[in-house]
Formats: C-alpha cells, structure tokens, sequence
C-alpha cells in the first residue's frame, strides 16, 4: 500500500518560499489504479516526484509497503511526460530497456526474455534495434512504457504520460494501461490534467486544489472493469462522473481566486 | 538551390586549390614578386620530391606526429578527467572557475622560456606547450558537456536505481561525448600548431626544426615543401577527427539529421 500523509513541499530560493503542496494525504491500495487530477499548476508533479522518492518533502512523509521513502524505492517505475528525453538517445529500444535490468542485476537470459516479453506487451514487437528518435512520439512512450514494465514494479507511477502525444495515440495508450494494469497487477498511480482521461482509467479518483495543492475530493469510479473507448465515453455513468471531477476542479480554482 | 546549379562541392573545391596553386607558379614566373621569396609551384612540388625521398624527412615527421599524438593523449586524458570531476562537484566548479578562466588565455607560446629551463630542446618542451595549450580546450568543453545532462535523464537513472557509477557510464558520460569530441578535435589542431612551433622556435626536432634549418641555409623551395606538408598534416587530422566523431555520434542530433517524428 502507497500512503501519503500531511505531505507537503515548499521551494524556498533566497528570501522567497513558494508552498507548493500543503497538505495531502490519501492512499493508493495494492493492486489499484488511482489518478490524481488537478488544475493545471496544481503541483501534481512535485508531488509525484516526492512520492517516487527523487524529491524530499518539506514534511509529512509517503509509505510504501510501510516504510517510509527516502530515496527512490525498490519496485518502484516511473514513467515521464518527457519521453524524449527520458529515453536515451545513444541507446537502441533493446539497451534502453535492458538497462535498468543490468542495474538491477538481473541475469542475462531473464533480461532478454524480460525485454522482448515487454516489448511485445506495448505492441513493439520487433523494434528493438531501432533507435528511440527513429521512433514517433506515442511509439517512444511505449517504449518508456516497455521499460518500466520489464522492471517488474509492484508499483508504476506515471506523470502526465499522455500529454505530449495526439488524440488518437492517446486513447490507444490509455487502453493499453488499462490492459497492463489488469494483467500485470501492478499498483498505480496515474497523474494527469485531463479530467476524462482520470475517470476513463481510475478505479479511483483524487481530485487536487490549485496550489498550494490539498486533496479536494475524491471519488469511486464504479463503471465496468471492461472499458473501451466509445462505449465507457459515451455511458451516461461516465459522463456523471467527469461532471462531478469537473465541478470540483472548477470549485477547486474559484476557491484559490478569493 | 539545386545542387546540380552550385555544382559538385569537391570538384569546385579542387578547382579553388588548382587556381591557387596557378596563381602561385604565376606570379614570380610574370615577375610580379620576387622568386627568392615565392617560388613558382612546380619548384615547390620538385623540393617536395627530393624531400620525400630522404630518411632525414620521414625522421622528422615521425617526431612531429610523436609530439603531436603524446601531447594530445596527455591534454586530453587530462582534461577529461579533471572536467569530469570539476563538472560534477558544484563546489569544485564554482572554485576553480575564475582561476581556468585566468589560466586558459595565457598563450601557450608565453611558456616558451619556461619550458627551455626546463626540458631544453628535448621533447619535453614540445609536450608541455602541446598540453597546456590543448588541456584548456579540452577541459571547457568537458565542463560544458557535464553542465548539459537532461535532468530528466538524470530523474530517470535515478528512479531506476542506478548506481553512483551506473550514472556516470550511463547518463553522464555519453552527455558528455560530443562535447568531448568537440574538445578533441579543437585540440589536435592547436596541438599541432604548438608542435610545429616549438620545433620551429625552440629546436625540438621536427618538421618546424626543418622548416628552420631550409630557412636558415636559404632552401626557399624546401622551406615551402614544408610549410606545405604541415598544412596537409592539418587537414588530414581534421578529417581523422570527424570521421571517428560520426562514427561514435551517429545517435546525436548534429550526425543523424532528419528522422521521422
């Protein structure tokens, strides 16, 4: 279980603080997916970094399994927005996602059956001599995709993995984390802006202030665990749901105004 | 724009060298300068002849290219090393900004007497101007490379786990290459300026000590044989430079050109 409690995160440089997250907590139980959704600026990215352990919190502390974080924790992946630059570009796909394997020291025979089983598990079979940047966009995030799951993670976060790619990769991109998550059984973390993005995949939903960022509600996605794109999209369940997000987030940023 | 209309870049470029080398055997042949200070080609090319067949010669370019490829060995295992370390320790880089930056535009020809008190005409003082000039070079584009690692690069080696080491193989360094390149390539040429001039000014033996001894004994020909095979030592090492750098770069955005994205 992933707990974050009274989490929060101030920049100071010189004189100047800046309260980035305030106060957060909630948690993320084994085997689930929850999406954290905010406004834009909301500091979902602090805090997904203060959560994977490359940031330290001003105070309040994140749980993984129980004990606390403070660097980054074993069984851990994460998965950038920035896939350009979160792939190496002197690296083939193969090596990029051989990799943390090698740092993990995992024998050669099961790093190979980790890559290609990977690879083949974000629809990349046969691209592994390629070049990332010989790659398009939605491609090289399935790439990073492949990565963090041949790490085999108990627990994969993702921060706005989907921002940088179109509309239609998008959708096909959200199917596929759906599908991994159901096969693979992996605790996630999701973090994003769109708001039908959240209610598409989550199992649950945690909806966040502007900042300085407080958890603003959250709520249960009870749609069918089998979704597909047009039909979950246009169920008068999901449009219900995206409504409530919706209302909270624009009640989140009138509240910040005053 | 077409490249048919410019037309084929060597065979211009040739073209240029041919009519630089007519204009050469021209102008004293028309008597426009004097022959003892400018001879006409086709005299140059014939002291060049007579020059390749002697051992005395091939001596003297071994020796050059000795000093040279030492020098530059030195300057940039060095630098890569003192850059690597300097970059990546912030305190380091702040304490010893001001002193590089005080450092790196003393020429290195300043050093001249020094390096005669200390090694005389002996191959140690080429090699310490070859290094102190090539270092620097070296050196700033090194610190210059670790200064440019993708902090999300460096997130994601760290969010997988990766050892202190695994971070200096795996993100760092290769940030750092075509900087490294860079350095490299800066750095043979100025070497072998600073070669040929201690050979030239000191006596070190070399192609710049012959060079010294055509000029001396009046072998004008001889003298410009030899400037001449200089220059050609420097466009040989330039492209040695850059056909090892697209090789090892073929991944970096200034070699790989257009992808599709």
């Amino acid at each position: 279980m992933l707990e974050v409690k009274g989490l929060r995160k101030v920049y100071s440089s010189g004189s100047r603080e800046v309260e980035a997250l305030r106060d957060l907590t909630f948690t993320v139980d084994n085997g689930d997916l929850v999406c954290l959704v905010g406004p834009s600026g909301c500091g979902k990215t602090t805090l997904l970094r203060c959560v994977s352990g490359l940031l330290t919190p001003t105070s309040g502390e994140v749980r993984l399994g129980g004990s606390p974080v403070t660097g980054p924790p074993p069984g851990m992946a994460v998965v950038f927005q920035e896939y350009g630059r979160s792939l190496f570009p002197w690296m083939s796909v193969r090596a990029n996602v051989e990799l943390p394997l090698k740092q993990k020291k995992v024998a050669r025979a099961r790093r190979k059956e980790l890559v290609e089983s990977s690879l083949d598990a974000v629809g990349l079979t046969g691209t592994a001599d390629a070049y990332p940047w010989q790659l398009s966009g939605g491609m090289q995030q399935r790439v990073a995709i492949a990565r963090a799951v041949a790490y085999e993670p108990e627990t994969l976060l993702m921060d706005e993995p989907f921002a940088a790619v179109d509309a239609q990769t998008r959708a096909d991109l959200e199917d596929l984390v759906r599908a991994l998550w159901q096969r693979l059984k992996v605790t996630v973390l999701f973090v994003t802006h769109d708001i039908d993005e959240a209610v598409y995949l989550g199992r649950r939903v945690v909806m966040l202030s502007s900042s300085p960022t407080v958890v603003q509600d959250e709520l249960v996605v009870d749609l069918p665990a089998e979704r597909d794109q047009l039909h979950t999209r246009a169920d008068p369940k999901f449009i219900e749901l995206r409504t409530r997000v919706y209302e909270q987030i624009q009640l989140a940023k009138k509240t910040v105004q005053k | 724009m077409t490249s048919a209309r410019r037309g084929n870049p060597v065979l211009l470029g040739l073209a240029g060298l041919a009519g630089l080398l007519l204009i050469v055997e021209l102008l004293p042949r028309l008597g426009l300068v004097n022959e003892r200070f400018l001879p006409p080609t086709s005299r140059i090319v014939a002291a060049l002849a007579d020059e390749v067949s002697t051992a005395a010669f091939w001596r003297s370019l071994g020796d050059t290219l000795y000093a040279w490829a030492l020098g530059l060995v030195l300057a940039v295992l060095a630098g890569v090393l003192a850059g690597l370390v300097i970059g990546s320790v912030p305190v380091l880089r702040e304490l010893t900004a001001s002193t590089v930056e005080f450092l790196r535009p003393i020429p290195s020809v300043a050093l001249i007497p020094l390096a005669v008190l200390l090694y005389g005409t002996e191959l140690g003082s080429t090699l310490l101007l070859i290094c102190y000039a090539a270092f620097w070079q070296v050196l700033i584009q090194v610190l210059y490379g670790v200064a440019d690692v993708d902090p999300v690069a460096e997130e994601t080696a760290r969010s997988f786990r990766f050892s202190s080491w695994g971070r200096v193989r795996h993100v760092l360094w290769p940030t750092a290459l075509p900087y490294v390149f860079t350095g490299v390539r800066l750095a043979a040429s100025v070497a072998l300026v600073l070669a040929i001039t201690a050979e030239l000014v000191i006596g070190a033996p070399g192609l710049g000590k012959e060079i010294a001894t055509a000029q001396n004994s009046d072998a004008v020909a001889t003298m410009y044989a030899l400037i001449v095979v200089t220059g050609a030592l420097g466009v040989v090492i330039n492209l040695l430079t850059r056909t090892g750098e697209r090789r090892l770069l073929a991944w970096h955005q200034s070699v790989r050109g257009e992808v599709a994205t």
